[in-house]
């Protein structure tokens, strides 16, 4: 391996209820690498996410996760995000009453804090705010409203990747942030996640559609179905999947299933 | 929501009363128990004029006829009346000191510690303190400095013996002894509270409170407070309250009566922090409180402001009667009710002149088992011509087990009147806690900051250094907004 693992998850398994949704996934992330999940719709694509983040209703009932070198899955929901693991919603929740700028504020300087550094102040976090703007082409006014309140479903997809921007995680996981974008809002958000990318840190991103990987090139495209990544792959897997959809895939895997027992 | 999320916004909201230690001090206590002795003795130990006693008789007659109200939103064992202690005073003050050097160290070291240092070395700058302890008023800072203004600030028994005629003229003009169950009992024992006049013309130059404390066991508090405003003069005043942690519930009924005259303005903010009781609900004050002003005068302003966070049952509602034309009258309340806690609060509007203009903006938050009613009155009467009315009523749920009601009534006699009513229910799911967790804020900061941002609209209102004690009471960290 060229460069460092930052996420290592082995045979996880995880479910609600005790109903089964992830069903035994393997992946390795390298800093330096953009990796997409693909799958039809109820495949566990967001509740693979979500555990990741540590959503706590999820239960994991096998499996273990490494994030640089530390297990994640031990670490507090807060923890992880100080650690720089960093999940653009599927769906942003509104916050009302809480400033945009604040909030982020006050996340960034907790992910400070938590490496020792100092705080930010308000002046000097107000002039990044500016600069990752201009990146972004957000309007200004939606950082004075309430956290997502009142935004529209475009807007809101916009706000995570610009509170990405301005938090840099290691490890950022963009579950479906192209749903709901615009054409040309999806070049700027596109462009904006291209411009984080570097030697140091690494991207999931979720999708259905091949167009966002089009903008956003991903080293290595995955199929999860049913808990299961069942086929792994360049771009051109993307590309074969929006053309012939899953039935192949899902077929091919079953096969060699079937051969292998 | 899962349990996980229910402890952890349950832990963000409860943090221990800091104010619940009882100080250990001799006092001149009256036997529980309520007749017309009672009375006589509790008037005899303040040396009353004639006429007082009189109107504390006649209060006394009227509320053995009346019924405790039943139709607040709220459910309690009933008061035993005859359990309380009517009178209780800290004994070294019998005679009440002459200067705050006098005082008992043990009373000072008290308020030391709630954060209200009397003496000379440390008093609050630019704070005028009357400290009441249990029935009566132990000192008054900046007495003298005010005086030289002609602005009278001290305690109520000192007014009835240095300000008869003021007093006589004033007392149960706004809230007569008729007026309720709470207040007819207040108007027959209150012992102590404060009173403030300020001559016309006069800009109050610093703020003046009153900080109430209740340590005896089974004693109630009874504390009357009057404010006169004359023409042309303003003042803002803050009311604070604690009381030690017990198992039996502690009654505390007071009265407030503001009256402004043409063109004055009372300003009177209130951090309500009394002994909620414990998480299982035992314990805590009843606090039964009736708080009304009369802006009497000729474009005449009175504003309320409260933070209730604080007492097992709230009972309460300032209000303001619209008298003068183009009079002006605002409430800006926020209400926490937690665990078992129980608040039945809002406020009335009387429109009477012409022109006149009210605002209501009210905050109720529930959490634990905490059930939090909205009660307000909008009245235009006959001759309100043109009057106005906006109200705002939003309240935030943490949590599943609490509960949020809205009871607003609108009377409109004359059909002139514009009246604007918005009311909104938001909660704080896990779904928002989780998404702060996910970008590494911790969900105490999470709840501090959402419950921070609900209030920002009525903590605007408050004096700066109350301000800050009510959000650190809320357990919030100030939200210095960006940009
Ligand atoms: N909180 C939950 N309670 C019950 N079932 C759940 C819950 N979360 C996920 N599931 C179920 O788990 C399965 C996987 O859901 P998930 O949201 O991970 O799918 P997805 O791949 O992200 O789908 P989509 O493409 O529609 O976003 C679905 O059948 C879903 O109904
Ligand atoms: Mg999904």
């Amino acid at each position: 391996m060229s460069s460092e693992t930052l996420l290592e998850i082995n045979k996880l398994k995880a479910g609600i209820n005790g109903q089964a949704i992830l069903k035994g996934i393997d992946l390795t992330v390298n800093a330096g690498e953009v990796h997409a999940i693909m799958g039809p719709n109820g495949s566990g694509k967001s509740t693979l996410a979500q555990v990741l983040v540590g959503r706590e209703e999820y239960e994991v009932s096998e499996g273990k996760v490494t994030y640089q070198g530390k297990d994640l899955l031990d670490m507090s929901v807060e923890d992880r995000a100080r650690e720089g693991v960093f999940l653009a919603f599927q769906y942003p929740v509104e916050i009302p009453g809480v400033n945009g700028t604040y909030f982020l504020r006050a996340a960034y300087n907790e992910q400070r804090k938590y490496r020792g550094e100092e705080e930010l102040d308000a002046v000097d976090f107000l002039a990044l705010v500016k600069e990752k703007m201009k990146v972004l082409e957000l309007p200004p006014t939606l950082l004075q409203r309430p956290v997502n309140e009142g935004f529209s479903g475009g807007e809101k997809k916009r706000n995570e990747i610009f509170q990405m921007a301005v938090l840099e995680p290691t490890l950022a996981i963009l579950d479906e942030t192209d749903s709901g974008l615009d054409i040309d809002a999806l070049k700027t958000v596109a462009e904006g996640v291209n411009k984080l990318k570097n030697s140091r840190n690494a991207q999931i991103v979720i999708t259905h559609y091949q167009r966002l990987l089009n903008y956003i090139v991903p080293d290595f495209v995955h199929v999860l179905y049913d808990g299961k990544l069942i086929k792994s792959g360049g771009r051109e897997l993307a590309l074969e999947l929006e053309e012939r959809g899953y039935d192949w895939v899902v077929a091919e895997a079953s096969s060699t299933a079937a051969l292998a027992s | 929501m899962s349990e996980t999320t229910e402890q952890a916004i349950h832990d963000a909201v409860n943090q221990d009363y800091k104010y619940g230690f009882v100080t250990d001090i001799d006092t001149d206590s009256i036997p529980p128990g309520l007749n017309e002795e009672t009375i006589r003795t509790i008037s005899g130990k303040k040396n009353e004029p004639e006429f007082l006693l009189e109107w504390r008789l006649k209060a006394y007659r009227h509320w053995l006829k009346m019924k405790e109200p039943t139709w607040p939103h709220v459910k309690y064992n009933p008061v035993n009346f005859q359990e309380i202690v009517y009178f209780s005073a800290p004994k070294s003050n019998k005679d009440g000191p002459k200067s705050l050097d006098e005082v008992d160290p043990k009373l000072l070291e008290t308020y030391e510690k709630l954060g209200i240092p009397l003496h000379e070395r440390a008093r609050l700058a630019g704070v005028a303190v009357d400290a009441v302890f249990d029935s009566v008023s132990v000192g008054t800072t900046f007495k003298d400095q005010l005086a030289e203004q002609g602005i009278l600030f001290c305690s109520f028994s000192e007014a009835v013996r240095e300000h008869p005629e003021l007093i006589r003229k004033y007392l149960g003009t706004v809230v007569p002894y008729t007026d309720n169950f709470y207040a007819a009992l207040n108007s027959a024992v209150f012992s102590d509270g404060s009173f403030c006049f300020i001559p016309k013309g006069v800009r109050c130059p610093m703020d003046l409170s009153t900080y109430f404390r209740i340590n005896a066991a089974n004693t109630g508090q009874f504390e009357r407070t009057l404010i006169v405003a004359e023409e042309g003069s303003s003042v803002s005043y803050l009311e604070g309250c604690t009381a030690p942690m017990r198992d039996e519930n502690q009654l505390h009924a007071a009265v407030v009566e503001l009256v402004a005259l043409d063109r004055a303005e009372i300003k009177y903010s209130t951090v309500q922090n009394w002994y909620p009781g414990d998480e299982e609900g035992k314990g805590g004050i009843y606090n039964f409180v009736t708080k009304r002003g009369a802006a009497r005068g000729y474009k005449s302003k009175i504003s309320w402001t409260q933070v209730e966070t604080g007492s097992a049952i709230t009972w309460k509602y300032p209000s303001v009667l619209l008298q003068g034309d183009q009079s002006v009258g605002e409430f800006y309340s926020v209400a926490l009710t937690n665990n078992y806690q129980q608040a039945d609060t809002g406020t009335k509007m009387i429109h009477i002149g012409k022109d006149t203009r009210s605002t209501i903006i009210s905050k109720g938050i529930s959490a634990g088992k905490g059930q939090n009613s909205y009660r307000g009155l909008v009245r235009f009467m006959k001759g309100a011509e043109n009057a106005r009315n906006y109200s705002q009523c939003d309240s935030l749920l943490l949590g599943n087990k609490c509960g949020a009601h809205t009871f607003p009534y609108i009377e409109v006699k004359n059909p002139s009147a514009k009246v604007e009513h918005e009311a909104t229910t938001s909660k704080i799911g896990e779904d928002q806690i989780f998404y702060c967790n996910q970008r590494g804020i911790s969900t105490q900061d999470a709840v501090n900051m959402i419950v921070n941002g609900f209030c920002k609209e009525v903590f605007k209102k408050l004096p700066m250094e109350f301000a800050v004690e009510a959000q650190a009471l809320l357990g919030v960290s100030l939200e210095g907004s960006v940009g």
